[in-house]
C-alpha cells in the first residue's frame, strides 16, 4: 500500500495539478462516507435517547398500563432473553454440526451447493418464517407440546397447560433458532476449514479416526469461533421481531411456562404489536424499550466481535 | 475450501475391543453430524414447500393489478409492489454510494483510527436489530416532522441502516482481491490514484460489486418491522417517497394476516401470495447475483 501510494503521485507535469485536485475529491468523498456512517450509527443512539427522555420524565400514571418506564420494559426484556436463549440453546449445536458435514463430511463436489442451501434459510424473509411458524409449525407442535406436558410436566418448563394452537415460547424460540442457524454455521464453518492441516493429518497418521481427528484438532482450534458464531446468533435472535409477533400469543407475564398460551411479550415483538396504534408518551415508551433493546444487542455483539478479533490476532 | 480428510481405512477390529468401539464412535459421531444436517433442511423445504402450496392459489391477475381502494374483502397488492419497488430503489440510492465509497476508503485509502474505527462499527451496524433502525428513522423524522409523520423516504432511511453495512462488507471483499499488480502498472503509466480506482479497480471488481449489491437489496426487500414504524398501512397506490404512506409487500402480508377482512381466507391466501411473490424476489436476485458472478467476474491470476 505505501509504495504504491509514493508511486501514485507522480512528478509534476502540465497535468499534475489538476490531478492532485481530483485526487482530493475522490479521496474527500471516501473518507466522507466513512464518517457519515460513524455519524449515523451515533445518530441512532442518539435520536433514540432524545425520543426517550418524555418517557423517563413523565410520572407513571400517564405511561401505557400505569407502571413505571422500568416495570414496563423489565418483563418485555426477560421474554426477549428467554427467547432469544431457547434459540441459541437449539441452534448452536445443530450449526456446529452443518458446518463440520460441510467442512469436513460432506463430498467436495456438493460442498458448495449445500453451502448455497444454508445461506438460502438466511435469505427468507421473517414474516415468511412467521407465517410458516403460525400457520404450519405451530399446529404440527401441539402434540408435543401435549407429550411435554404429561411427561415431562413436573419440570417448570413444561409445566402447561399446552397450549390448543402452538402460539407459545417453545415454537418461537425453535423458529428463531432456524432463522439464526446459517449465521452461527457460517462463523463456525470459516474458521474450521481454517484448522491447520498439518494437526488434521498429524492426528490421522498417529490412527485417530475422522471424528477423533474433528475433536482433537477441528473442535478445539475453532472453539473461539463456536462462542462468537453463538454470540451473533444471539444478538440477531434478540433483535428479531415478525416472526416472534406473529408467533406468539403474549399475556405480559412473566414466566418460564414455554409451552402455555400465556406467554411474556418480547420487546421487540411489543413494539411491532403496538406502535402503528400508539400515540403520545406510549409512543416515547416503546422507543424507551428500543433503546434498551438496542443496548443489550449492542453488548452482545461488542462482545462477540472482541473474540472474533482476538483470535484473528492469534 | 480445504479438502476434507478421510479417515485411512483400519484393519477388521475384533468385535467389542477398543479399537472396534472407537470405529462405532467415529460412525455414530458421523451419523449424528449428516442427521443434523438434513433436520436444519426440513424448515427450509417444509416452508419453501408451503409458500408455494398456500400462495398459489391467491397469485392472479387481480393480486398483481387491483389494490384494495374501495373493494370489501378483496382487491389486490400492486400498491405493495409498486411500493416495495420504490422504497427498495430509493433505499438503494442512498446505500450503493455511500457503502462503495466507504469500501473504496477502507481499502484504497484508509488507515490509522478512522479505518480501525470504521472496520469495527460496520461489525456493529450488522447486528442492529431491524426493529431499532425503523425507530431511528421515525425518531429521526418526528423530531422535525412531527410524531405523526409516516413516509417511503423514511422507511429508506430505516433500510439503509440495514443495508449500508451489507454493502460496505461485500464491496471491501471483492475490492481486496484486486491484485495490487494492477494498480501499479497504472500509476507507471503516470495515472493518478482517482483515476486508477475508477478505471483499474472498479472495472475489475465490477461483477462483485454487482452481485454484492444484488444480495444487500434481496435482503432488505422482505424487511416488515422497520416498515411497520415508519411507512406505515395504506391502501391505495403511492409513488412518490416524499408523501404520505407507502406499503410493501410483507408489511401488505403482515396487515392481510393481523386483520382479516370479511373474508378470512382469502385474507390469509393474499397473504400468502405476497410471501410467495416475496420469496420468489428474493430467491431470483440471489441466483441471478451469482450467475452475474460467474458469468461476468474477471479472471484474476
Amino acid at each position: 500500500m505505501e509504495s504504491s501510494q509514493a508511486t501514485g503521485a507522480p512528478p509534476l507535469t502540465a497535468a499534475g495539478p489538476q490531478r492532485r485536485w481530483g485526487d482530493r475529491v475522490f479521496a474527500g468523498l471516501t473518507v466522507g462516507s466513512g464518517v457519515t456512517i460513524l455519524a449515523l450509527l451515533a445518530g441512532v443512539a442518539l435520536f433514540l435517547l432524545i425520543e426517550s427522555l418524555p418517557a423517563a420524565s413523565a410520572s407513571p400514571a400517564e405511561l401505557p398500563e400505569g407502571k413505571t418506564l422500568v416495570d414496563y420494559i423489565a418483563p418485555l426484556a426477560f421474554g426477549t432473553i428467554l427467547a432469544a436463549t431457547i434459540a441459541v440453546l437449539i441452534a448452536v449445536p445443530l450449526a456446529v454440526a452443518v458446518a463440520l458435514f460441510i467442512s469436513h463430511v460432506a463430498p467436495r463436489r456438493i460442498v458448495l451447493a449445500l453451502g448455497f442451501l444454508v445461506d438460502l434459510l438466511a435469505a427468507i424473509p421473517s414474516i415468511v418464517y412467521g407465517l410458516w411458524g403460525i400457520f404450519v409449525l405451530g399446529p404440527a407442535a401441539v402434540p408435543v407440546l401435549e407429550w411435554l406436558e404429561q411427561k415431562l410436566g413436573f419440570i417448570v418448563f413444561f409445566k402447561g397447560p399446552a397450549s390448543a394452537t402452538g402460539r407459545t415460547m417453545l415454537v418461537a424460540g425453535l423458529v428463531l433458532a432456524v432463522m439464526i442457524l446459517p449465521i452461527v454455521s457460517a462463523v463456525c464453518r470459516e474458521v474450521f476449514t481454517q484448522t491447520p492441516r498439518k494437526l488434521q493429518e498429524g492426528a490421522l497418521a498417529l490412527g485417530a479416526t475422522r471424528w477423533e481427528m474433528i475433536k482433537m484438532t477441528v473442535l478445539p482450534f475453532g472453539k473461539s469461533s463456536i462462542i462468537s458464531g453463538s454470540m451473533l446468533g444471539l444478538g440477531r435472535a434478540l433483535g428479531e421481531t415478525m416472526a416472534v409477533t406473529i408467533i406468539l400469543s403474549v399475556s405480559g407475564i412473566v414466566t418460564f411456562n414455554l409451552i402455555s398460551q400465556a406467554n411474556p411479550s418480547t420487546i421487540a415483538a411489543n413494539i411491532a404489536l403496538d406502535f402503528p396504534e400508539s400515540s403520545g408518551l406510549a409512543v416515547n415508551t416503546l422507543i424507551a424499550s428500543g433503546l434498551v433493546l438496542f443496548a443489550i444487542t449492542l453488548v452482545t455483539n461488542l462482545a462477540a466481535r472482541a473474540i472474533i478479533s482476538r483470535q484473528n490476532i492469534q | 475450501m480445504q479438502a476434507p480428510v478421510d479417515t485411512p481405512p483400519l484393519l477388521a477390529a475384533p468385535r467389542g475391543g477398543p479399537l472396534w468401539r472407537r470405529k462405532l464412535v467415529n460412525r455414530v459421531m458421523t451419523g449424528l453430524i449428516v442427521l443434523a444436517f438434513v433436520v436444519a433442511l426440513i424448515p427450509l423445504f417444509s416452508l419453501l414447500f408451503e409458500v408455494v402450496k398456500r400462495g398459489l392459489p391467491g397469485l392472479d391477475w387481480e393480486f398483481l393489478t387491483g389494490t384494495p381502494r374501495g373493494v370489501v374483502g378483496g382487491g389486490g397488492a400492486a400498491h405493495a409492489i409498486v411500493g416495495t419497488v420504490v422504497i427498495t430503489g430509493v433505499t438503494a440510492i442512498i446505500s450503493v454510494p455511500v457503502g462503495i465509497l466507504a469500501a473504496i476508503y477502507l481499502t484504497e485509502y484508509g488507515e490509522g483510527r478512522l479505518r480501525r474505527w470504521l472496520t469495527f462499527f460496520v461489525d456493529v451496524m450488522t447486528g442492529i436489530p431491524s426493529i431499532v433502525a425503523g425507530l431511528f428513522a421515525f425518531a429521526l423524522f418526528a423530531i422535525f416532522l412531527g410524531p405523526g409523520i409516516r413516509l417511503g423516504l423514511m422507511g429508506a432511511v430505516a433500510l439503509s441502516v440495514l443495508m449500508i453495512p451489507i454493502v460496505i462488507r461485500s464491496s471491501e471483499e471483492v475490492l481486496k482481491i484486486v491484485p495490487n499488480h494492477l494498480r501499479e502498472a497504472s500509476y507507471a503509466l503516470g495515472t493518478s490514484k482517482w483515476r486508477t480506482i475508477v478505471k483499474v479497480v472498479l472495472p475489475t471488481a465490477f461483477a462483485g460489486l454487482v452481485t454484492g449489491v444484488m444480495i444487500a437489496v434481496a435482503r432488505i426487500v422482505g424487511e416488515t418491522a422497520p416498515l411497520l414504524v415508519t411507512t406505515g398501512i395504506v391502501d391505495s397506490i403511492n409513488t412518490n417517497p416524499f408523501e404520505g404512506r407507502m406499503q410493501n409487500l410483507a408489511v401488505y402480508a403482515y396487515s392481510e394476516y393481523r386483520t382479516p377482512g370479511v373474508m378470512k381466507q382469502a385474507s390469509y391466501d393474499r397473504a400468502w401470495a405476497a410471501a410467495l411473490t416475496l420469496i420468489a424476489i428474493v430467491m431470483i436476485l440471489n441466483v441471478v447475483a451469482r450467475l452475474v458472478y460467474r458469468r461476468y467476474k474477471t479472471e484474476i491470476r
